[in-house]
């Protein structure tokens, strides 16, 4: 009897065992993840400052927030810099990986240059294209020691295009990704599909336009996610690069969040940000997310 | 990187091929120029960085900036240079890449091998918090590091990047398992192995690569983490937001070549795993990405 009754506790303990081992990470996860999201968005309805305080203000921190010039910049911001990134790096990688798909000689070579940016760190590329593009050592003083005096390139030290240059220093970083991703699609695509075209008398452009490109669908789609995923959260990149200036020139929610929250004493207001953020990404990533597993299943 | 080509049924012309090669050189001169600057001016004395050309060479060569990079620069307030930062780097990255990987593991082998009803909500709770801006958790993430006694310290460090890395990990190994014969598994339950020897004896010789996979994968985005590393870091800051310290400081002369040089040392560890693995490097960014 003891005995099956220690087998029987046995096969119990390895029914349970599967899910005794991914416990914890479920529970991490519950609690550090949607436990500490709610408590950001219960954060957001309170009156907190420096440090949290738990009397409730109801919408009052989002209306602040809104009524707010540096969120205003913000979101201005964080518009220009997530639309430009997101369709050069789109338009350059796609160039990139069809010009590469030509049978190029040296492919070997030219695809790891293009992607190193990618092992980088945003503070490395940010102290890079800082010092490239300060006026005084950078791009525009070789220009003129090579002779060109008015050359002028100080966008880094201009309220109005300190912008771009967050946009030039991240498309720099991340557009070999998207090549990656569009080769590996290129790659995948039937070689008889595209023969039968050109025997039906299609031109290389048609071709591409017509055939290639539509079915380069799911790469579109998947940059166009983790590029719009990597924008909102940028935050390195504006530090290293700017710094959110001049001025606060190049503020984007995610300083803005950093700064409200940790040197402004406004905990409220900058949890509110922090919401906000979350709801853009939830409402890109949640449907893709939610097709991908359906798909699979 | 294998340089497989395949064949396009593309033909091109030779003016257009020529003009391919010089549009695709000219990117590549693109991406290389910051590293090309960095290098260069690195080895110059400062002199030479303000007072002559970026673009070129060393007259003088000097390995003075890297020296002060590493050891006696201002960081903060202390003329400590990177040194103990690149310690407090790999003291946070190796505990942390090595934890989120074998847990990812193992919930990797849960999901797809002792499925349970709701496993797929579970996995997908656990992979939505992979895109979660981590602006969202830094308040009450500092306040359980306080509670903890945790702030300010590696171990902090090393439980951060190990709760939200584990969602990385586990996509990895759930998606790598899933392609396993599930029928060995049963097959191996049926003459009497349990748990945790299927894991020890089948499943885990054949997961060397993914295994490759998101160690680099990891040890990439922790090793260059920022955000995390500038709130929680304290005094036992890691290598970013010690070089961003060096570079930011608004006292005294800006050092331009020790600058370059400090960038250069953060970005090396990165840069030779990308250059001895950059193959599994590529297969992790697709991944972690292209498909969930």
């Amino acid at each position: 009897m003891a005995s099956s009754a220690e087998a029987d506790f046995r096969t119990r303990i390895q029914d349970w065992l599967p899910k005794i081992v991914l416990a914890p990470s479920f529970a991490v996860t519950l609690l550090f993840v949607y436990g500490f999201i709610l408590f950001t968005v219960f954060l957001s309805f309170t009156g907190s400052k420096m440090l949290p305080n738990y009397t409730l203000v109801g919408w009052e921190n989002y209306s602040k927030l809104w009524a707010l010039e540096n969120w205003h910049i913000a979101i201005v911001n964080i518009g220009i810099f997530a639309s430009l990134y997101i369709v050069i790096c789109t338009v350059l990688g796609l160039m990139l990986a069809i010009f590469l798909d030509q049978k190029i000689r040296g492919e070997g070579v030219l695809r790891p240059i293009y992607l190193y940016p990618m092992a980088l760190s945003f503070i490395v590329t940010g102290t890079a294209w800082k010092w490239f593009l300060d006026p005084g050592i950078g791009l525009e003083h070789v220009m003129h020691l090579w002779g060109w005096e008015s050359f002028s390139f100080t966008w880094i030290k201009d309220n109005n295009m300190a912008i771009y240059t967050i946009v030039l220093a991240a498309v720099w970083q991340t557009s070999g990704f998207v090549m990656a991703m569009f080769l590996a699609g290129l790659r995948g695509i039937d070689n008889e599909i595209l023969k039968a075209a050109q025997i039906d008398g299609a031109s290389s452009f048609q071709l591409y336009r017509r055939i290639v490109i539509p079915m380069l669908r799911p790469a579109f789609l998947s940059s166009f996610v983790i590029l719009s995923h990597l924008a909102i959260k940028s935050y390195d990149l504006v530090i290293a690069l700017t710094g959110g200036g001049p001025g606060r020139a190049t503020e984007m929610p995610a300083t803005f969040m950093y700064s409200y929250t940790f040197t402004r004493n406004q905990m409220g207001i900058g949890a509110a940000s922090a919401v906000i953020m979350l709801m853009t990404i939830a409402a890109i990533m949640v449907p893709y997310l939610y097709a991908e597993l359906k798909e699979k299943q | 990187m294998s340089a497989v080509s395949q064949d396009t049924a593309v033909n091109t012309g030779r003016i257009t091929r020529a003009f391919i090669y010089l549009l695709l050189l000219l990117f590549a001169l693109f991406y290389l120029l910051p590293l090309y600057v960095m290098v260069v001016n690195s080895l110059k004395p400062l002199s030479e960085v303000t007072g002559g050309n970026m673009m070129a060479l060393p007259q003088t060569w000097t390995l003075e900036a890297w020296k002060s990079a590493w050891s006696t620069a201002q960081i903060g307030v202390s003329p400590t240079g990177l040194e103990p930062y690149f310690l407090n780097s790999i003291l946070m990255v190796v505990p942390a890449v090595a934890l989120s990987t074998v847990i990812g593991a193992l919930n990797g082998y849960v999901l797809t091998k002792w499925r349970f009803r709701f496993d797929t909500i579970v996995f997908g709770l656990m992979l939505f918090s992979c895109f979660i801006p981590f602006q969202i958790v830094l308040i009450p993430m500092a306040m359980v590091l306080g509670k903890l006694g945790l702030a300010g310290t590696v171990p902090g460090l090393v439980l951060v990047h190990v709760v939200y890395g584990i969602g990385f990990t586990t996509l990895y190994y759930r998606n790598y398992y899933a392609t396993f014969p599930t029928e060995l598994v049963r097959a191996a339950q049926i003459d009497g192995a349990g748990f945790f020897r299927i894991f020890w004896r089948i499943l885990l010789p054949i997961s060397g690569p993914i295994t490759v996979v998101s160690v680099i994968w990891q040890f990439t985005n922790i090793w260059n983490d920022f955000l995390f590393g500038v709130s929680f870091g304290g005094t036992s800051q890691p290598m970013t937001a010690a070089l961003n310290n060096l570079v930011q400081s608004s006292t005294g002369v800006k050092e331009y070549n020790v600058h370059f040089a400090g960038a250069i040392i953060a970005a090396l560890p990165t840069l030779f795993v990308y250059i001895v693995a950059g193959r599994y490097f590529v297969r992790g960014l697709m991944a972690g990405s292209v498909k969930g």
